[in-house]
């Protein structure tokens, strides 16, 4: 009567025992790698579970629905719960390392706060709860942003925290107005009585839930926090972030649009696929302009955003599994390649395109493993970003959307082309100074660990896609229940 | 501080331990019915900040039982932990059992709420208490 709340309490423990073992970084590393390998197993357990029964809930202190604080594991949460543990195991191996590791004893506790917030946001059955979990979160990046403590480090802090308050705001309030208009925060419970308001308050309502859920999502034009923040960070915080925040966003959108309030509203529906391609194609310009090798991937990040918004604005079961594949595949893929960043800003010593070069006579390996990501968020074959664009893609033609299918293939062709910018000036172009040594890596081996073990998942998902294809077809299916 | 204030040291020595057995009486009793951990937290944070006050910030930090920041860690934990024997009971996690010890004449009800709520009070004494001595050691800076 534990296990759908682990998922929160292994990471919540974690993060407190850190805290309490904050003189010793020897005795962190320990808690933090043992709590991330504890989450891991928690995750598969998970796993197993919700492909053998549909979901597994707990309402916490026996109180009866739908009064009780509900917590709902389904297959989408049991997913992204997996691949935030699998994240925090990288960041924690990443840390032992000695490429871009954070420097301070409060990285570990917050490290696996934000965990604690974003696991519990994903199998919140309960709008509050799912507020609170968002704060959390909320609380524990602005942590990780602040680490620094330098002028840069605070200026981005306060530009998330301001844009991420707008968010939060908003909210609050469409959690005031749904509870006001319905009497219920439950999923559930919702899903039943929405019907029953009037339909004109309902969208408005609805409206303002996507609009929080589009903030905190990176969306356009809501996306300003994303690469005003991402590019301050130590390489771990950094993963973590693009692996996580985003998805906490996505998460609720899904499950709001596709069990909470369905059928959703045509027009916001529209809105939605309005802004997913605006996204899609200002990101990827933004990408293009900037030579700062975390800029470009920040704003990679909220192209790739736009096309799970594309997925969704759909609204159909093949839609909603498209975007479950895709946030999967988007979270390890953009994670190794801020690492990959991380690991150019060490050897040559900076980010900026224009000062690196020659990397690939240096470490072939890593120019290998750079190319297998990056043509993975191109969507390229085998790669496992080749299923995600071509089930969204697929979709999009099965709806008759023509326009957006191939807006979709067009921003594909853009990434590739910031994407080979990259590659070309940070590996294939000799160094801009002659005499230009690499920097040494002295310990390689946990941070090439953690390179390896994303790619490997990379490779398997792009070779043997269908269990799970089928894995997120189920879970679409889960969240639609019983409506077409 | 460059001045003590003698007679104001002495009563607050007394009143210190006094404020505290207050606090505990509150988490036990609560304001309103059952026990309240999060408004005896509170109380203890009064006696923490006027200790503060009239000696200094370090002193009523080590007045403590912990650092605040441990103390309000240590706290969460405990509350957490609190969940846990209703799971070995096979009941969800944060159910609360009661049992009932005879004491000769009377009945004592335990329950592990108490437990919960002791961690709300250790938590808020912590937080709410580390927040404030900081605050009054700022002060104490700026004089």
């Amino acid at each position: 009567m534990i296990l759908p709340v682990a998922p929160l309490l292994v990471p919540l423990g974690t993060s407190l025992l850190c805290t309490l073992t904050s003189n010793s970084v020897q005795l962190q590393r320990k808690i933090s790698l043992l709590g991330s390998l504890l989450l891991l197993g928690t995750a598969i357990v998970l796993g197993v579970q919700v492909a053998d029964h549909q979901s597994i809930s707990l309402a916490s202190g026996s109180w009866p629905l739908p009064f009780g604080i509900e917590v709902v594991v389904d297959r989408l949460g049991a997913l992204l719960v997996f691949v935030a543990a699998l994240m925090v195991l990288i960041c924690t191996l990443w840390q032992m390392g000695d490429v871009d590791p954070a420097h301070s004893s409060f990285f570990y506790p917050l490290l696996h706060g934000l965990v604690a917030g974003s696991c519990a946001a994903f199998i919140a059955a309960d709008l509050f709860n799912l507020y609170v979990w968002f704060e959390v979160a909320l609380i524990c990046s602005l942590g990780l942003l602040a680490q620094g403590g330098t002028l840069k480090h605070l200026d981005a802090t306060l530009k998330y925290f301001a844009l991420n308050l707008v968010g939060t705001l908003l909210l609050l309030t469409a959690v005031a107005l749904l509870y006001g208009a319905t009497g219920h925060l439950n999923f559930n419970a919702l899903a039943m009585s929405v019907q029953y308001v009037n339909p004109a308050i309902m969208q408005a309502v609805t409206g303002l839930l996507i609009l929080a859920f589009l903030v905190k999502a990176a969306a356009f034009p809501f996306f300003a926090w994303l690469p005003a923040s991402y590019h301050t960070l130590p390489a771990p915080s950094l993963a973590l972030f693009s692996a996580l925040l985003s998805k906490i966003g996505i998460c609720a959108l899904i499950r709001t649009l596709s069990s909470i309030f369905h059928p959703s509203p045509e027009p916001l529906l529209s809105m939605l696929g309005i802004i997913a391609v605006l996204s899609m194609i200002v990101g990827v310009l933004g990408a293009a302009y900037h030579w700062d090798l975390r800029r470009i991937l920040a704003f990679h990040s909220i192209s790739q955003v736009g096309y799970m918004l594309l997925a969704m604005a759909l609204s159909t079961r093949a839609g909603d599994a498209a975007a479950i594949f895709f946030a999967l595949h988007h979270s390890l893929v953009k994670a190794g390649l801020f690492l990959c960043a991380a690991m150019i800003f060490k050897l040559s010593g900076h980010y900026d395109l224009r000062k690196v070069g020659g990397l690939y006579a240096e470490k072939p390996g890593l120019a290998a493993i750079f190319l297998l990501l990056a043509l993975s968020l191109v969507g390229i074959p085998p790669f496992s970003g080749f299923w995600g664009k071509y089930l969204i893609v697929r979709e999009c033609l099965v709806q008759g959307e023509y326009l957006w299918a191939f807006l979709a293939l067009l921003v594909g062709a853009l990434t590739f082309y910031s994407m080979m910018k990259i590659w070309l000036e940070a590996f294939w172009k000799p160094h801009p100074s002659a005499g230009w040594q690499a920097a040494k890596i002295v310990k390689p081996i946990p941070v090439t660990t953690g390179l390896c073990l994303l790619s490997v998942i990379i490779l398997a998902i792009g070779l043997f896609p269908e269990p799970l294809i089928g894995f997120v077809n189920d879970a679409a299916n889960h969240l639609r229940g019983h409506a077409p | 501080m460059t001045s003590r204030a003698h007679i104001a040291e002495v009563f607050m020595r007394g009143l210190y331990p006094v404020l505290i057995i207050a606090s505990f009486w509150m988490l036990l009793r609560g304001h309103n019915a059952p026990g309240g951990g999060f408004i005896a937290g509170l109380m203890a944070v009064a006696a923490s900040s006027a200790y503060a006050l009239i000696f200094n910030s370090s002193k009523a930090s080590k007045k403590m039982p912990l650092l605040p920041a441990r103390l309000s860690v240590s706290g969460v934990l405990v509350a957490l932990a609190s969940g846990l024997p209703a799971v070995f009971q096979g009941l969800p996690y944060l159910s609360h059992p009661w049992w009932t010890l005879s004491l000769g004449g009377f009945k004592l009800s335990l329950s592990t709420v108490m437990l919960f709520d002791l961690g709300v009070y250790l938590a808020v004494w912590g937080a709410i208490g580390g927040i404030c001595l900081h605050l009054i050691e700022t002060i104490e800076e700026n004089l």
